[in-house]
């Protein structure tokens, strides 16, 4: 971590962290939010104007998925996405929740939120296997 | 505990009524509510494509979801967040690696804003169509 990204940090904050971790979240945040930018818009116009929602089925999904490029897409957008949003949940349950002890179940119980949904998903673009098309199931 | 004594003086809700901190503060509601909305939509987007795994009939059964008419109004709604959380998150990166930008925090939301609207109308057009036929 060199100077200049520190000093960026502080001048935003206004005051120096108390450790690295909360300046590793705010770049984490820039990092994700670049990758996002290009996976999360991507795929929200891609969907919704070129696909369109009506043709969405499980059809599609699994056609696809049967393409390697569209299973890594859909794997770092649900990597980079959920990552990015909990830790932006992290930094408004600091925002809101004063209490020590509140703070630090709201802050456990994202935490354990973010692994569940990150390993249901994970777990269902890694194992999924699409059916052959026109086979009965 | 410094902070409930600021609480106790009124609702924050009127608090931030009050404080008329114009494009900068409703930029910063903005993010923070889209952001918190479109989690929400993640984790129920995750969810239904986990069903995937359960086969066909109940995945395209739950699809209801997002080809009922609530659920397109819904879908504007995530367009509408995910769009704007988007183009303000661009703004800021851009204002903290160029920290003189930020006194032209007022006219970058503008721009933003202006980028932000056809590219959000035409989205939410397309997918509202279906409901016009």
């Amino acid at each position: 971590m060199n100077t200049t990204l520190r000093d960026a940090f502080n001048q935003r904050r206004g005051r120096a962290p108390s450790g690295n971790l909360e300046l590793y979240a705010w770049f984490f945040m820039r990092v994700s939010g670049v990758v996002l930018l290009g996976l999360a818009v991507f795929h929200l116009l891609y969907m919704h104007l070129a696909i369109q929602v009506d043709n969405i089925d499980f059809a599609l999904v699994s056609e696809r998925w049967r393409d390697p490029f569209w299973k890594t897409f859909d794997f770092f957008l649900l990597l980079f996405a959920l990552s990015h949003g909990m830790t932006g949940l992290r930094l408004v349950i600091d925002d809101y929740v004063h209490n020590p002890r509140w703070l630090a179940f709201a802050k456990g119980a994202a935490f354990v939120a973010y692994v569940f949904f990150l390993g249901i998903g994970a777990y269902i673009i890694l194992t999924f296997i699409p059916p052959v098309p026109g086979a009965n199931p | 505990m410094a902070s409930r004594t600021v609480y106790r003086k009124g609702s924050p809700v009127l608090a931030g009524l009050r404080y008329r901190g114009r494009e900068g503060m409703f930029a910063w509601l903005l993010h923070r509510v889209s952001g918190l909305g479109v989690l929400l939509f993640l984790v129920l987007h995750i969810f239904d494509i986990f069903l995937l795994g359960f086969g066909a009939e109940i995945f395209d059964s739950l699809l209801v979801l997002y080809h009922s008419w609530w659920g397109r109004i819904m879908t504007v709604f995530l367009i509408f967040g995910l769009l704007f959380h988007a183009l303000n998150g661009a703004r800021i990166i851009i204002q903290d690696f160029w920290p003189r930008l930020w006194r032209h925090q007022a006219k970058l939301i503008w721009i933003e804003t202006a980028i932000f609207i056809p590219v959000f109308l035409w989205t939410a057009y397309i997918t509202l169509r279906p409901l016009f036929r």
